[in-house]
């Protein structure tokens, strides 16, 4: 075990260190540019039962520190996922991935899930159940507590395999949707997910993304998400990935102090297509200055 | 793609908005005329793409017009190194463009083809240039093209200079064996109904990432959906789908 490796949901990771779902695709355009094997794992692009276009573009915004964005769920479906990307992804990254979920409804999810559950390579599933960007599905199920549980707990049923829900921050008390996936059969919660947002263009006097609104990401939100990962990390027991702005190593560091067990690294990819390969890099050096001698023992160390 | 730091060694104006911008350093990602750069500045959180004008040797030159905070901030450089990131896109393809070519560029879109103009130059083929501006004051890279040995052609939507109009109204006695072009939607609208031979188009869209990660700029193609930071700019005349 090295200084960086953590432990989740039994499967050990070299760092804790994880490209979020939507910024790293199937992982291809990032294997062109550095091996991402040194990555601890990575939640690939959200995949549903069907193909989608998503949204209308213009489909991202910017703002202060961070992104908007409303793509909808692109994706090539999870037939195309396991015939074409899934063999390509064999070939450029040798690691278990974690599989990112979506869905209009429980048996979309269930559907999904089952299909993907005979691949070898996937190694958790992280049930999208906070999208802000469709219509129908997506962010409601995160939103209620029961409907969280319910999708959860039909997720179980059909995979024997590591279950991390991923949670939206657009509710009062994420806490209840969290005790809600626990209590359903969750190995894990991963959080937080876009912030909604809107940007309106002063010239043309219409919101600035076609689909209205979007889901607010970048180091803007990071202090929210560092709260929400310390609610969440106090109110259950099961691992807790925390993601939401963290661009450097330091952010890594204070998720964790925060109570995450893992760290996605989301809107930092698109802006900086290195900023994963650079913070596993700086990982060391800050843990000296912090006087940190393994990741693992620091998890939750500000609860 | 690759990612480089390029030094600025020139920053001028060419008209009352418009600036080109030449950059130094390792420059040698760029395989094709109509790839972009993707530029990082100080405190706005997204890259700013951009496209390649020209590479001459270590050097490459944009040109851009000051419309937002991000070109508004590059005007005002004058010396320093750039983040860049370098190779988007999937650029021209000459091969398919037989031996009397037309370039048709409006406004801003204009710059890019000067790069595919000096290839296609290079090649010895011949070159006819429409570009087209809102006005006299506007007009830039006119003198550039010529020099490269093309037959140039510049229109004004309010007659100031040239040909009174738009690009298409300066085609029709033209003869050509292929076309490229780039220029803002309506205009290469016009085009698509204008032109009478195969020939690829450029388009823009508001970027994440800018090389193929988020999915922010995907566009439905009669070949299905196409980036187009990655699998664009430049898609062919016969794939593209209007989506109004």
């Amino acid at each position: 075990m090295g200084r960086l490796s953590v432990n989740l949901c039994g499967i050990e990771l070299d760092n804790p260190v994880i490209p979020a779902s939507g910024t790293f695709g199937y992982g291809r355009e990032f294997a062109e540019l550095y091996d991402i094997n040194m990555l601890g794992t990575f939640s690939f692009k959200g995949t549903t039962k069907d193909p989608r276009f998503g949204n209308p573009t213009p489909r991202i915004a910017e703002c202060a520190e961070g992104m908007l964005n409303a793509v909808g769920l692109q994706n090539p479906g999870v037939d195309k996922v396991i015939s074409e990307e899934l063999p390509n992804l064999k070939t450029i990254f040798h690691k278990p991935v974690m599989a990112n979920v979506s869905g209009f409804s429980v048996d979309d999810y269930v559907y999904t899930v089952e299909k993907l559950n005979h691949e070898e390579q996937i190694g958790w599933f992280e049930i999208n159940i906070s999208c802000p960007n469709v219509h129908g599905g997506g962010m409601s199920f995160g939103t209620d507590p029961v409907q969280a549980a319910a999708v959860t707990e039909a997720v179980r049923r059909v995979t024997d395999k590591p279950i991390i829900i991923k949670l939206s921050p657009n509710v009062t008390d994420i806490t209840e949707i969290a005790k809600a996936c626990e209590g359903a059969g969750a190995d894990g919660i991963s959080l937080i997910n876009t912030l909604l947002g809107m940007r309106i263009d002063l010239k043309k006097r219409r919101p600035l993304l076609a689909n209205t609104t979007g889901g607010l990401s970048g180091p803007a939100v990071f202090p929210v998400a560092v709260r929400m990962v310390y609610q969440t990390a106090k109110a259950v027991k099961i691992p807790v990935v925390g993601m939401g702005g963290v661009t450097t190593a330091e952010d890594v560091i204070e998720m964790m102090l925060a109570g995450a067990t893992a760290v996605e690294v989301g809107a930092a990819n698109l802006v900086d297509p290195f900023a994963c390969k650079k913070i596993i890099e700086e990982l060391p050096a800050v843990m000296d200055r912090y006087g940190i001698d393994t990741l693992s023992s620091i998890i939750g160390g500000a609860l | 793609m690759k990612q480089v730091f390029l030094r600025i060694i020139e920053n001028t104006p060419l008209t009352d908005s418009v600036m080109r911008m030449k950059l130094q350093g390792d420059v040698s990602a760029v395989t094709a005329p109509g790839q972009f750069i993707n530029i990082r500045l100080d405190g706005l959180y997204l890259r700013r793409p951009i496209s390649v004008c020209d590479v001459q040797d270590d050097v490459l030159t944009i040109i851009y017009k000051a419309v937002g905070k991000g070109t508004e901030q590059m005007r005002h450089m004058q010396e320093g190194c750039l983040d860049v990131l370098i190779g988007l896109g999937n650029g021209y393809d000459l091969s398919v463009s037989g031996e009397r070519v037309l370039l048709l560029g409006g406004g801003v879109g204009v710059p890019p083809l000067y790069m595919l103009a000096k290839k296609l130059r290079e090649e010895g083929k011949h070159v006819s240039v429409i570009l087209g501006f809102n006005t006299k004051d506007e007009v830039f890279l006119e003198e550039e093209f010529r020099e490269l040995g093309c037959d140039v052609c510049v229109t004004t939507a309010d007659g100031s200079y040239g040909i009174q109009g738009f690009v298409t109204d300066a085609m029709k006695d033209i003869e050509y064996t292929y076309f490229y072009t780039c220029g803002p939607e309506p205009m290469l609208k016009a085009v698509y109904r204008s032109t009478v031979t195969e020939g690829q188009f450029s388009f823009e869209e508001r970027m994440g990432c800018g090389f193929g990660a988020c999915m922010g700029c995907t566009c439905k193609t009669i070949t299905g959906y196409k980036r187009i930071c990655k699998d664009g700019p430049v898609l062919r005349k016969e794939e593209i789908l209007w989506e109004d």
